[in-house]
């Protein structure tokens, strides 16, 4: 399907289906132009066009074909994360997922054992009871019991996940109409993230280009936060202008940013390594376009990179001088999917 | 009226319906006309959201913006949701409320017939004005189309819309008042017009659910009303109440809307659960389990409603004993919704079912708002919801209970008083197609959006990373498989209403089917109960007092 989907928006040029070579379902599909269709003009001519494209679509599914970027698709469940908080959440996740999995199975079971043994046409007849104040006790005391033992690790968690004190550094963040602003506090470091541009001129609507070729699609930055692992980070959240949330799933938290208001969060992320998420609460006409990108570098490097950052001339001099590249977003984000 | 008893007994003779349109319609009072306009409505806001949300699943259908511009997938988004809520679902079951009540109780018609009028008219009204910036926008390419922030209309974000901001909150006004009108008329019909021998404890469930949902109305909706007042004072008048550069703040509106939002999903289904506690009795002929806790059951989900509103804000930086007292107070609701589900299984257990399309929906109902109250349940785990909240998985959530739930049982309850109201039997085959395509294309539709939000993919998006491509494919085409299939409805109730050559309906139209309109003729004539009912135990669903 990925590679399907590529090919279909990357194409520019070409005759429309409806008058080329018509080899197969899955060719059918690829060779759709649509330039043509944008050229209709009407929104709800192009609604038709959808609906003409389900045929050929459905039959697509069936030629599904593993993607080649390293993206992970048909994604059913939530990330346990790369903290402890994060695991956490995913773990009190789990368990009311299977405790509704379980009591689900035992009403819908009971339901399809009536429904297949009570009916008419078997001869059931009608028995005249209409109460049995014994089982509504019981069905009143089990859940309320159930309930207190989901709620119990929940407390734990979220007295846990409350508690911002002792960190070791601050970073406020500033939601913006359509970008994220960072500040480390305890240093005058400061700068804004935005849409990384590949992502930015795909998404616009007619630009003929498939978002299947571009790396992180959406979920990229120009700059991505940059914070040391192993090291308890505090983050201070607020707005510049309307309200937006700050989420990065692997973390296990969303916090919303709002005028006027400063929230707090924390995190500990013992491993390296690159995390992506976007902005959670409806902002405007960009909101699905100010993602955040947060690098995690092992504490020597985070130290270094933040000199850098401080003093942006001896940066230079050193990134003359080192063979290595610079990790920021340019070369951090190619490889991750 | 004034006929005498013998009159009554063959009334659909003669109607003394109003002659004329004008007449008849405009200047209605009778119960079961405004009944009727109120479901057409329903319906026709149906289409038109529907329409909406065919937008939206277009888009979402493939990576990358393919149809319309953020901004106005934002606007479809916004308004979507106010015409499903004001605009489908509320005014479907004020409309069954309006036929019915009074033929359940045994009431000649609505307490105050010309109020009555009155909240239905304004309707029409309040949906031109909602709908007309979009309208202009979409048809004439005039101003700048409809409101974009979202149905829960948070500032600073809908202090950005341009006039259609005005247009929203007068429109919210309008509806609000024919809510709270409607609310009025319910219980005091409800309260002052049952025929003597319907005790409280013997009213059908449905009657139940609507008495306590009109309370829940007349006590939420003049909140809202003040939180948009605000919201036009500050767009409009200099006044700074969600501001903080003005000393105000915007979280406080938040607090307000869901102090009114939260008994609003009640109000939305309550009512469901009173329809389904009529029909399942009906097809398992045998009495509603525990008719008592049921009325309790929606008493206490009704009072809980108004203690859980933070639920919906966990994320916007509520202090940790805020947190709690809300997480808990939310998960008792699962307490006495589990109480209806489990009375509704019972109801079923050695019975002796058959699976008309009234009942297949209400079966629907029962397990697929479970499935919703499930991920209820899950979301008010405020850990977990710091995950879940703002992601598709809210968004396949309240589907559940608003689709599967609300309009499933909108529809359950169409099809098994319809009937009644034509004097027809529907084409029952074409019913039955109805539900399963409806209920499997509705899951398709989804229940993959439980996978997408726990993958990640925010809500209110127009586009997306590939990863989320192919069960977002998934969904847009359950969507417009669901989208198609509820022109079988339409159908089927046009179909009923006017083909001649069908089935005449028996005045009992379900065999096992109790309750004091089912003792009036089908169609049940224009006006019914003009004296009072001379009521039976056995005529009733729970005459059962004792529970
Ligand atoms: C077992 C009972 C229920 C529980 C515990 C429950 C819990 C919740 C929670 C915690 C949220 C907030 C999720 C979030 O935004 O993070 C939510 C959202 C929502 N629920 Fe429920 N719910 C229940 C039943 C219902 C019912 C019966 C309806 C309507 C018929 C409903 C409609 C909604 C709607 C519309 C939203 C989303 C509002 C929005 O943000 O746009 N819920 N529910
Ligand atoms: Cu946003
Ligand atoms: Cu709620």
């Amino acid at each position: 399907m990925g590679v399907l989907l590529a090919r279909g928006r990357a194409r520019r040029s070409g005759n429309g289906w409806w008058v080329g070579r018509v080899p197969g379902p899955a060719s059918r599909y690829m060779d759709l132009n649509w330039r043509r269709v944008f050229r209709m003009g009407g929104v709800m001519k192009r609604i038709g066009t959808i609906y003409l494209r389900l045929a050929s679509a459905a039959l697509a599914l069936g030629f599904s074909l593993p993607s080649l970027a390293a993206v992970e698709r048909w994604k059913l469940n939530m990330t346990p994360g790369v903290t402890e908080v994060s695991r956490q959440v995913y773990d009190i996740h789990m368990t009311i997922l299977w405790i509704c999995i379980v009591i689900g199975v035992l009403v819908f079971g009971a339901m399809a054992v009536a429904i297949f043994r009570f009916r008419k046409s078997r001869g059931a007849v009608a028995a005249t009871w209409s109460h049995n104040d014994k089982a509504e006790v019981v069905l009143t005391i089990v859940p309320v019991l159930i309930l207190v033992a989901m709620a119990w690790p929940a407390t734990q968690v979220l007295i846990h996940m409350a508690d911002t004190r002792n960190a070791e550094m601050t970073i406020e963040v500033t939601g913006y109409q359509w970008k994220w602003g960072y500040r480390y506090v305890d240093s005058d470091v400061s700068f804004i993230s935005s849409l990384a541009r590949n992502s930015d001129d795909t998404r616009q609507l007619g630009s003929g280009l498939s978002p299947d070729q571009v790396k992180s699609y959406l979920l990229d930055v120009d700059r991505p936060l940059v914070i040391p692992a192993d090291t308890k980070v505090r983050f201070v959240i607020t707005s510049g202008d309307v309200i937006h949330s700050w989420w990065v799933p692997a973390l296990g938290w969303k916090q919303d940013a709002i005028p006027g208001i400063i929230n707090d969060q924390w995190t500990l992320v013992k491993e390296p390594g690159i995390y992506r998420g976007q902005c959670a609460e409806l902002c405007g006409k960009d909101h699905g376009f100010m993602p955040i990108v947060v690098e995690v570098k092992p504490k020597t490097e985070f130290a270094q990179w933040l000199a850098a950052q401080q003093n942006p001339d001896a940066a230079a001099a050193a990134a003359a001088i080192a063979t290595t590249a610079e990790p920021v977003a340019a070369a951090a984000a190619p490889g991750q999917g | 009226m004034a006929h005498d008893a013998s009159a009554h007994r063959d009334e659909h003779g003669h109607d003394h319906k109003p002659h004329g349109f004008v007449n008849r319609w405009l200047y209605a009072t009778n119960h079961k006309d405004i009944g009727t306009m109120y479901l057409v409505m329903a319906l026709v806001m149906f289409f038109v959201g529907g329409l909406m949300a065919m937008v939206i699943r277009g888009e979402l259908m493939y990576p990358g913006l393919q149809l319309v511009e953020p901004e106005f997938f934002n606007q479809m988004t916004t308004m979507h949701a106010l015409v499903m809520i004001f605009g489908a679902v509320m005014p479907a079951f004020v409309g069954l409320a309006n036929w019915m009540v009074p033929m359940m109780i045994g009431a000649p018609d609505m307490a105050l017939p010309r109020m009555n009028n009155w909240s239905f008219w304004i309707m029409p009204f309040a949906f031109t004005v909602l709908l007309l910036p979009l309208a202009l926008k979409v048809f004439f390419g005039i101003g700048a189309g409809g409101p974009a922030g979202g149905w829960t209309l948070y500032p600073p974000l809908s202090l950005q819309g341009g006039d259609s901001v005005a247009f929203t909150i007068f429109a919210v006004h309008m509806m609000g008042i024919s809510s709270i009108m409607g609310a009025i008329n319910i219980i005091a019909t409800i309260l002052n017009m049952r025929a003597p021998g319907m005790d409280l404890l013997k009213m059908p469930v449905f009657v139940w659910a609507w008495l306590i949902t009109a309370f829940l109305l007349i006590a939420v909706m003049p909140v809202l009303a003040g939180a948009v007042t605000m919201l036009l004072t500050d767009k409009f008048f200099g006044t700074t109440f969600f501001s903080a550069s003005g000393g105000g703040d915007p979280v406080m509106f938040q607090h307000i809307f869901w102090f009114f939002g939260h008994p609003e999903v009640y109000i939305m289904i309550l009512p469901a659960f009173g329809v389904v506690s009529e029909i399942i009795p009906t097809f398992a002929r045998k009495p509603l389990f525990g008719y008592k806790a049921m009325v309790y059951a929606i008493a206490s989900i009704a009072f809980l409603s108004f203690i859980v509103w933070a639920h919906h804000m966990f994320t916007v930086g509520i202090p940790l004993g805020g947190e709690l007292f809300f997480m808990y107070a939310t998960m008792l609701i699962a307490v006495p919704t589990g109480i209806k589900v489990f009375n509704w299984v019972f109801t079923m257990w050695r019975g002796s079912m058959t699976f008309e399309t009234p009942m297949l929906f209400a079966l629907g109902f029962v397990i697929m708002f479970t499935i919703g109250g499930f991920s209820g349940l899950m979301l008010a785990i405020v850990p977990a919801d710091f995950q879940y909240h703002d992601t598709y998985f809210v968004v396949a959530h309240f589907h559940y209970v608003l689709v599967t739930g609300a309009v499933f049982s909108i529809m359950a309850a169409t099809y098994y008083w319809l009937p009644k109201w034509s004097g027809r039997m529907y084409n029952e085959t074409l019913g039955k197609w109805h539900f399963w395509l409806s209920t499997v294309f509705v899951n398709l539709l989804f229940f993959p959006q439980h996978f997408l939000g726990l993958a990640g993919m925010p809500r209110r998006i127009p586009d997306y990373n590939v990863a989320f491509a192919d069960w977002n494919l998934v969904s847009s085409i359950g969507g417009f498989g669901f989208g198609l299939s509820q022109l079988i409805f339409a159908y089927i109730v046009w179909d009923c209403v006017r083909n001649q050559s069908l089935a005449k309906a028996a005045d009992r139209v379900w065999e096992g089917a109790r309750g004091l309109e089912w003792t009036l003729p089908s169609p049940a004539p224009y006006h019914s109960f003009a004296t009072p009912p001379v009521i039976e135990d056995r005529m009733l669903a729970h005459a059962d007092v004792a529970h």
